[in-house]
């Protein structure tokens, strides 16, 4: 996947969750979905459309995500809480918005967040490209961000010097 | 001062409400979604206007031009996550006096809120 889509990741979920969940944010080095290990209880999902497609998903254990949206809300939300998705989706929301901010002459549209609530779920995704984790770390638990993008603009074709042989 | 608040996100409208308590306003009312924002401006007649960008049925830049073609004065102050120029000048153009990106301290919240608040008087 195109490089210049991971940093705002890397750059949104610090900045959200410093700012709006009050922890710091340790980012681990991004790797591939396929070896990123077992699978969440919760997952917010936020696709993404125009200039570059794909989504972003942030997942937690049960016990990360009511902790995670406890202090997002300043109360207690557990998985049960009539709260407990909105705040998660929202979360979600924030970090893919200013995620997109940083795609620098790009058009791109956010969806609604959809949350997806099951222990050991799995989220299926085109297979057409390929979805980065990056590994975060909370003063609550651990937090995946999932990344899948691709460029639906193409790239402007490079200038050839003269005198180079095509 | 009566302020309405227009965010698809209970859980934002509720940290907002806690923003507005913090400095002083309480006379809150709510909406979920452009439509619902629409019905509440009618009824309730709110001073200033705290409006989300991505909502379901009507979106808030929607909600801007309605607002616009009958009220030129009701003051807007838009919070979203539509962090890019293009989306700030594009509210600012329909209408939008302040802008406040998600996600936003209470602080700063609060002094955007303030300074909305003071342009008026």
């Amino acid at each position: 996947m195109d490089a210049r889509f991971i940093n705002p990741f890397v750059s949104a979920i610090r900045q959200v969750f410093e700012t709006m969940v009050h922890t710091p944010v340790r980012v681990g080095k991004p790797m591939l979905k396929s070896a990123a290990g077992h699978n969440p209880d919760v997952s917010g999902v936020i696709g993404f459309s125009g200039d570059a497609a794909g989504c972003v998903i942030l997942s937690f254990s049960f016990d990360v995500a009511a902790k995670v949206a406890s202090s997002f809300a300043a109360a207690t939300i557990t998985p049960e809480h009539p709260d407990f998705a909105d705040a998660i989706g929202e979360l979600a929301n924030m970090v893919a918005g200013n995620a997109k901010a940083e795609f620098h002459g790009l058009s791109v549209s956010i969806s609604l967040p959809s949350v997806i609530v099951g222990r050991d779920h799995a989220v299926s995704q085109s297979r057409n490209f390929p979805h980065i984790v990056i590994p975060c770390e909370t003063c609550f638990g651990a937090v995946n961000v999932e990344v899948g993008m691709k460029s639906e603009r193409p790239q402007p074709a490079r200038p050839v010097p003269a005198g180079a042989t095509p | 001062m009566r302020v309405l608040l227009v965010d698809d996100s209970r859980t934002m409208r509720n940290i907002q409400r806690s923003v507005l308590k913090q400095i002083g306003h309480e006379d809150v009312v709510e909406a979920n979604d452009g439509v619902q924002a629409l019905a509440e401006l009618a009824r309730q007649r709110p001073d200033l206007m705290l409006l989300d960008w991505n909502m379901p049925n009507m979106d808030g830049i929607t909600v801007v031009h309605k607002v616009r073609e009958t009220d030129k004065t009701l003051p807007i102050i838009m919070c979203t996550t539509e962090a890019e120029k293009s989306r700030v000048i594009e509210a600012i153009k329909a209408g939008v006096n302040n802008f406040v990106v998600k996600p936003f301290t209470a602080e700063s919240l609060g002094a955007k809120i303030n300074e909305t608040i003071a342009r008026i008087k």
